[in-house]
């Protein structure tokens, strides 16, 4: 027995490098991920700055009750999921589109040059997009107002004060930055296919749109699945930048730009309302994690192998 | 046949040359409002052609140019040393992962996926960083928090130290009496050049475009980065925005940026990136495409 458990703590001393190595990484993540992980019971707290988590004191579901007595919980859960399945399925058939046509250009050298500009919006930080939008919006200075509505004899439009337009603004400025990237990964994925499906469908006569119907989107199945998969999980979290950035956190424009993550921090910093934000985080945390479940859950049961985990 | 084949490529080429130019556009718009003089700005807006164009605004970052130089230095440095951080970790941490001998294994794979399933949030990781942590206003708060390590790239780098490195190599230097750090950095890392540049240059953009710890640590104004800069100016636009709704005439002593240097700055924001992008777009374009493959 004695020497069964040396020769075994002999064979792990063999690794004691290698854990090592990882000791960095686990110290990090722990402070980052987990123990933030353990401080959600903050919600459950009436948070006191002074007495610090732990010693604050305990009300239950009081903070929740009054999160979900407003109508900010509506609001903001409404915009965070109609946002995200808009961005999904516009996304993801733009992306498709694009990454077809990219698969079918011919000269070698102007596909790398499209791929290489779609890329672009992808690389620069939501507030440098911001300014972008500002450029356009602006309702003195703006290229929409004064190069476009006025010379029509329109009359130019209070942009960051008009709620009506941003969903549409929003989902524009979406597509805008990412469709180079999702577009890209369609694309890899097309390149993989073997030609010689299509050279068989167009032998038996298949049009073009036959052959994205029976070739093409069969084969770019398995990482629509994953992908969709993947923006369903995070269907609860949304983009910061767009929706606090872009709209210059206006407050006319609230109504329609208020997702649970601008919600969180607006309660947090602008608000100092701890009580009302940690409830929202806590709301974001648990019901996003139940989604990624339950997403990776269904897919496993349509088809084993494009489920995540 | 051959004929619609190529009226196909025409409309395919010229679909794609307008989603280009529309990618475009707006940069264009951003660089050409920075050299604008600043009264045809205030009268015709925005322009692709302005009627007069003018370098005051670059001259006024060059001569008045402490704010920008010191955002400069802050965004680079921060961007060196975090970069070098989480590429450490992510290496040392990838690496034992993808030793399939490593007892102990499944549970630390878990440990480092379970963080991309569930997280804590904003609210408990603020109260941690500001009141245990105090690194509001420090360089610390950018280089920290959230981005020095993460799953994702991690799992990306083990995914491809596993397939691409055989283990018969990393057994036959274990043999020969390399140590494990040995094998790291005279087997493995000269092995995976590919991935190391691609993580490299996907992290350095993340912390070069991070506005958003800023925003939550920063507010002394001589630790903004470039891109807080960026942000704190334009909400000082919506502050005039805001004035001018409620009808409250604007301070006229109050000196904020003229709008073209507001636009000057932005191009400086992204000047460096859309510089170094074209050397480097194959990277950027393979870790698109090994991110996408599940690990």
């Amino acid at each position: 027995m004695n020497l069964k458990v040396r020769k075994k703590l002999r064979h792990l001393n063999r690794y004691i490098p290698l854990y090592l190595m990882m000791l960095p990484g686990v110290i990090y993540i722990i402070i980052n991920n987990y123990i933030p992980m353990l401080g959600l019971r903050i919600a459950f707290k009436q948070y006191n700055y002074t007495k610090g988590i732990s010693a604050s004191k305990f009300v239950g579901f009081k903070n929740f009750e009054f999160l979900f007595k407003t109508k900010d919980a509506f609001v903001i859960t409404r915009n965070t999921l109609c946002y995200n399945a808009a961005f999904i399925i516009l996304g993801t058939v733009l992306a498709i589109a694009v990454a077809i046509l990219l698969n079918d250009i011919k000269a070698v050298r102007l596909k790398k040059i499209y791929q290489t500009i779609i890329l672009i919006p992808f690389l620069i930080s939501m507030v440098v997009v911001s300014y972008l939008a500002y450029a356009f919006l602006s309702s003195d200075s703006g290229f929409i107002n004064n190069s476009i509505l006025i010379p029509l004899g329109i009359k130019p439009v209070p942009w960051y004060s008009s709620p009506k337009y941003w969903p549409f603004i929003l989902t524009i400025v979406h597509l805008w930055k990412g469709f180079g990237y999702t577009s890209i990964i369609y694309f890899a994925t097309l390149a993989g296919i073997d030609k010689g499906y299509f050279e068989a469908a167009a032998i038996d006569g298949a049009s073009r749109w036959q052959q994205i119907k029976h070739v093409t989107l069969p084969c770019l199945k398995p990482t629509i699945i994953t992908l969709t998969l993947m923006s369903i999980g995070r269907i609860f979290y949304s983009d910061f930048g767009l929706f606090y950035q872009v709209p210059l956190n206006s407050g006319l424009l609230v109504d329609v730009t208020n997702t649970i993550d601008t919600y969180v921090y607006r309660g947090l910093i602008t608000l100092n309302n701890v009580s009302m934000a940690s409830a929202a985080g806590f709301y974001q945390s648990v019901v996003g994690f139940i989604l990624v479940l339950t997403a990776n859950f269904v897919v496993k049961k349509l088809s084993e192998e494009n489920a995540l985990f | 046949m051959v004929e619609r084949k190529i009226s196909f490529q025409i409309m395919a080429n010229i679909i794609l040359i307008i989603l280009a130019i529309l990618c475009l556009l707006p940069f264009i718009l951003l660089i050409v409002s920075s050299f604008t003089d600043e009264l045809t700005l205030t009268h015709y807006g925005y322009r692709f052609f302005p009627k007069k164009l003018s370098l005051d605004a670059y001259r006024y970052l060059l001569v008045d140019s402490t704010t920008i130089i010191k955002s400069y230095i802050i965004s680079f440095g921060v961007t060196i040393v975090g970069t070098l951080a989480n590429v450490f970790l992510t290496v040392l941490f990838a690496y034992p992962l993808s030793r399939k001998d490593l007892p102990g294994r499944q549970i630390f794979s878990f440990f480092i996926f379970f963080t991309m399933l569930f997280n804590g949030g904003l609210v408990p990781s603020y109260i941690m960083w500001t009141q245990v942590f105090h690194i509001k206003n420090t360089w610390w708060a950018y280089i920290i928090p959230g981005l020095m390590m993460s799953a994702f790239y991690v799992i990306m780098m083990r995914t491809y130290f596993t397939t691409n490195i055989p283990e018969a190599v990393i057994e036959a230097a274990r043999m020969d009496g390399a140590t494990e750090r040995h094998i790291l950095t005279s087997i493995v890392l000269p092995m995976s050049i590919p991935i190391v540049a691609t993580v490299t240059l996907l992290v350095g953009l993340s912390y070069w475009n991070d506005w958003i710890n800023g925003l939550y640590y920063i507010n002394k104004d001589t630790m903004y980065s470039i891109q807080s800069l960026l942000n704190k100016m334009l909400m000082d636009v919506q502050f005039l925005l805001s004035n001018a709704q409620s009808g409250a005439s604007i301070n006229q002593d109050i000196v904020l940026p003229s709008t073209g240097i507001k636009m000057a700055i932005a191009v400086m924001g992204a000047v460096p990136i859309l510089m170094i992008y074209p050397f480097f777009q194959k990277y950027f374009i393979k870790g698109i495409i090994i991110g996408a493959v599940k690990g």
